[in-house]
């Protein structure tokens, strides 16, 4: 089976332009979403508690909403999950309460109204910590940046790192208006996902830039458009099928596991799409307008070798 | 060209016999186990032990699979497998029963556990034996706190224990004092005259170093005034969160939880994981009791009584209760705090056979109980323990004589019952600052057997839809990359089992995860491979080009993977970190197991063979003949047609 028969080199360029402003004005959709809606994040970052309940049956959750909300709380959610069955309630932060008698309260006053109930999970975060995991996550996404720069800059080149960086933060970016977009809870694990993404889409990038190194090194005479359009078209069935591989392996994740992996798998989903997107038709391009040459690449023989011998 | 040296192939042989070893323990599971341990410093448990708890279990007609002695570091458990959880229960009560022969005050810890249900001779491997990985708290179940220690709590406790030393030192050297007393973070000690203050600061300087000393003035009335130093500040919050990590394990101990994780975290955080718990409700109810303990004096003269009576309190008194609800007044002034108390146990008085609470004081505790009991005979001394803010008098018993020793014992009118719970209450009130729960985490056991079966379906259906993918796509070689995927899982579970890494949700999805990416080196080598062969190379070549050129790709991509792995590292916290661990491993074993591992197939499959005309890739499709050709043997049949050339 090959299904990849191409017969010539792929004009990827030719219309990079045009697909570089879609990119932009998808990115600034994505960023006028995320400042216009902002996110819908996991008690892990805003602090509060988070409580997963089990029934025997099928529970109406008005009735539910009846018993939280005559302990005095106002501002709360009750919703399914998974099952008719299971229904998780957040609790915002209580001033003077800890969670111990939060919680506990909670589940009193369920069992009252059904005892059938049992006590899946809870999970209180307080206000401090969340504050922590967010510069915490800024700080990774920093670093992260930084650090793939600085190997890019020094495996490569400033102009490849500068183009792979720009083209995977807008992966990035895109992946968060999605989840702004859609109202998606954003927690750790989607955090944790994200920058997965990050190093993912890099990986995708490295392999094309390696590619437009050696196709320089090959093709002396081809100039820079041509040998980009070639190291992509030789790369473009092994990135279709390694992200294939990768997509299966996260589908399974979403459909089978469990709400806890679920937008985990959301956020690499979209992110193996975008990063396949962006490296063949951003980064590569990026790399072409800021003038990548074969000199960039490829290190002028040296002339002392032969006064070694 | 193809061929490894005959140590490339031991090294991948011994790679996967070591990595199968590891990883065995992983699928035997677990088996119930009762687990005995010291619940008090002073009680050790030696191998005779083991004897003991095979004698009980004898006696009780429940018969452990096995029974073993284990010393870790200093501490001795003794730990008896079962055969279901059933017997487990009995035998626990059993055990139980025989060794914590006095009620409420148990020398043994005796605990449910689960221990790998590994065969014999692995344990006998010592300390090489195989263990499975750790299940963090989402797969199996139990709590998780995270406490913040109120280091400004600490502080203003320092300050009140400081204040009462240098009203004893001042005594003692019969320097005149108007007052001493706690203001903000300061000790402020009043005088009539500057003489006074100057013999004072003498006395002090060289007896109370911890504090630094300024002159004050108040209103012409001359003062010292007493400030911790900054190393000294830091040294008192040190032994806070020290204090109070011990006194966490001391009333973890209490509830029987098998393996505890109580760690210190950053430098104002505790960490507490309670495996397994069930009883949830109780945990949370120790944990969260943030007691603190101070001993001060009882003011019962007539002007008080009356005071109280009209329901005013006056200065320098405070107005508390007693566990029966009967108002008490008492002297602000602090004369022992918890930090001071190093032991309480139930007990009964050796004369009257009353049940009694027995207190143990460390040095400087005793010296100042001695001072203030000899002053105050016949006068009452109150125990309050501080609650989330709120006093409570635990006891306020009349003091019959000047004690002296550190040995302190409290009776009269209680049960046995009683002493037993005064005793925890001033033991587990031995917190030297209040703390908060700030996170939590409960997780059904339920739950966490959940994460684990969804966990490792959506794993293995993933590895399988790869793996028939890559199969079909690359025929021989996909079947090479499949078993190099296994060796990668293979290599990744021992990994972690050796490090006795803890297994959480986000690993196992980074297992996953890592998995989809791992096959990204296999693509790679495959369709470098395929391309060779479309230009041209003989098989052999082939192979080899394939797999020389997708080096320096594969290193590339996954070290830029492996830097966004350690910032996680670095960075993250609790459900990020245990994803990064996994990732970053799963990285190194990818490179190993593609690079290597795989090679060292092809090299066995292929390399001998001088004369190779085709190879089994997958088709090749070639631009110009306008067909595709097939380049594996297993769809021409091996018909010999030479597909490659």
């Amino acid at each position: 089976m090959e299904f990849f028969r191409i017969h010539r080199t792929v004009p990827f360029m030719r219309h990079a332009l045009v697909l570089n402003i879609i990119s932009l004005v998808t990115f600034l959709a994505a960023v006028f979403f995320i400042i216009t809606r902002g996110f819908h994040l996991s008690i892990e970052f805003t602090g509060g508690t988070v409580m997963e309940v089990n029934y025997a049956q099928t529970v109406q959750l008005d009735s539910v909403r009846g018993a939280v909300s005559k302990l005095g709380y106002s501002d709360f959610q009750v919703q399914n999950f998974g099952t008719s069955r299971d229904v998780m309630i957040r609790l915002p932060l209580a001033e003077g309460q800890t969670s111990a008698t939060q919680s506990e309260k909670v589940l009193e006053a369920l069992k009252a109204a059904d005892p059938s109930v049992q006590l899946r999970r809870v999970e209180f975060v307080g206000p401090q910590v969340g504050e922590e995991l967010l510069h915490n996550g800024l700080m990774a996404l920093l670093v992260v940046v930084i650090g793939i720069m600085v190997y890019l800059g020094f495996r490569f080149e400033w102009k490849f790192a500068v183009a792979g960086v720009l083209a995977n933060l807008h992966d990035v970016v895109i992946i968060l208006g999605f989840f702004a977009f859609f109202q998606w809870e954003f927690s750790l694990a989607v955090l944790a996902g994200v920058l997965a993404v990050l190093g993912y889409s890099v990986n995708e990038s490295v392999v094309i830039m390696d590619r437009i190194r050696e196709n320089f090194r090959k093709y002396r005479k081809a100039d820079v458009k041509e040998v980009i359009n070639s190291a992509i078209t030789q790369t473009i069935s092994r990135t279709i099928i390694t992200h294939g591989s990768t997509q299966m392996m996260v589908l399974s994740m979403l459909f089978f596991g469990g709400p806890t992996l679920h937008y985990f798998a959301l956020a690499l989903t979209i992110g193996i799409w975008f990063g396949i997107y962006s490296s063949v038709f951003v980064a590569a391009a990026l790399a072409m307008w800021m003038g990548v040459k074969r000199e960039d690449l490829i290190k002028p023989v040296k002339k002392d070798e032969a006064e070694i011998a | 060209m193809n061929r490894y040296p005959l140590w490339k192939y031991i090294t991948v042989l011994v790679a996967v016999v070591i990595g199968l070893l590891y990883t065995l323990p992983n699928f035997y599971g677990e088996s119930p186990a009762v687990q005995v341990s010291s619940a008090k410093a002073t009680v050790k448990i030696e191998p005779a032990m083991l004897a003991q708890v095979e004698q009980i279990l004898a006696n009780a007609n429940l018969p452990p699979t096995s029974v073993y002695y284990e010393l870790n570091g200093t501490l001795g458990t003794v730990r008896a497998r079962f055969a279901s959880t059933d017997v487990q229960l009995q035998a626990r009560d059993a055990i139980d029963r025989a060794l914590n022969t006095v009620p409420g005050d148990p020398s043994y810890t005796v605990a449910l556990n689960l221990l790998p249900a590994s065969p014999p001779w692995m344990r006998a491997l010592g300390w090489f034996e195989p263990r499975p990985m750790y299940l963090g708290l989402d797969l199996r179940g139990g709590v998780h706190f995270l406490l913040q220690v109120d280091m400004q709590g600490a502080l203003t406790a320092r300050y009140d224990s400081l204040a009462a030393d240098l009203r004893s030192v001042l005594r003692d050297q019969k320097v005149p004092v108007a007052g001493v007393e706690r203001a903000g973070m300061s000790v402020v000690a009043s005088f009539a005259n500057e003489g006074d203050r100057d013999r004072a600061r003498d006395a002090l300087r060289s007896r109370v170093t911890e504090l630094a000393y300024t002159d004050g003035n108040d209103g012409g009335k001359p003062q010292l005034v007493g400030q911790l130093s900054p190393a000294a500040v830091t040294r008192v919050q040190d032994n806070a969160l020290q204090q109070n990590i011990s006194t966490l394990h001391n009333r973890i101990n209490e509830l029987g939880v098998a393996e505890p994780v109580i760690q210190q975290q950053g430098s104002d955080r505790i960490i507490v994981q309670l495996p397994g718990v069930q009883d949830v409700a109780k945990a949370k109810e120790l944990l969260g009791r943030t007691a603190t303990l101070e001993i001060r004096m009882v003011d019962d003269s007539p002007a008080a009584q009356s005071a109280l009576a009209g329901g005013t309190v006056p200065f320098g008194l405070e107005r508390y209760t007693d566990r029966d609800g009967r108002p008490i007044l008492v002297r602000r002034q602090v004369v022992l705090t918890g930090e001071n108390l190093q032991d309480a146990q139930p007990g009964r008085d050796s004369q009257t056979q009353q049940a009694a609470v027995h207190l143990t004081l460390d040095s400087k505790g005793a010296r100042i109980f001695r001072d203030v009991t000899r002053d105050n005979i016949g006068k009452r001394m109150a125990i309050l323990l501080f609650e989330n803010g709120k006093g409570e008098v635990v006891t306020a018993p009349v003091i019959r004589s000047e004690i002296g020793g550190g040995q302190v014992q409290i009776s009269g009118s209680m049960t046995a019952e009683e002493a037993a719970d005064t005793a925890l209450l001033l033991r587990a009130g031995a917190l030297a600052a209040p703390m908060s729960i700030i996170e939590e985490r409960t997780i059904g056991p339920s739950l966490g057997a959940d994460n684990i079966a969804k966990g490792f379906d959506s794993t293995l259906y993933g590895f399988l839809a790869i793996a028939v993918f890559i199969i079909v796509y690359y025929h021989l070689f996909g079947v090479f990359s499949t078993i190099g995927l296994t060796m990668n899982v293979l290599f990744l579970l021992a990994l972690l089992s050796m490090l006795q890494a803890t297994l959480t949700l986000p690993g196992i999805a980074a297992i996953a995860l890592t998995l989809g990416m791992a096959i990204d080196s296999n693509v790679l080598i495959n369709e470098r491979i395929r391309e060779e062969l479309r230009n041209g190379a003989s098989p052999q070549q082939a192979i080899h080009q394939g797999f020389e050129r997708a080096w320096g790709t594969i290193l590339d991509s996954n070290l830029t993977t492996l830097i966004v792995g350690l910032a996680l590292l670095a960075f993250g916290s609790g459900p990020i970190r245990g994803f990064a661990v996994v990732h970053c491993l799963g990285i190194l074993t990818s490179m190993f197991s593609s690079v290597v591992g795989v090679r060292a197939l092809a090299n066995l499959w292929y390399g001998r063979k001088r004369k190779l005309t085709s190879i089994s890739v997958g088709t090749v499709w070639r631009p110009g003949t306008g067909q595709a050709q097939a380049g594996a043997k297993t769809r021409t049949g091996g018909n010999g047609t030479p597909a490659v050339k």
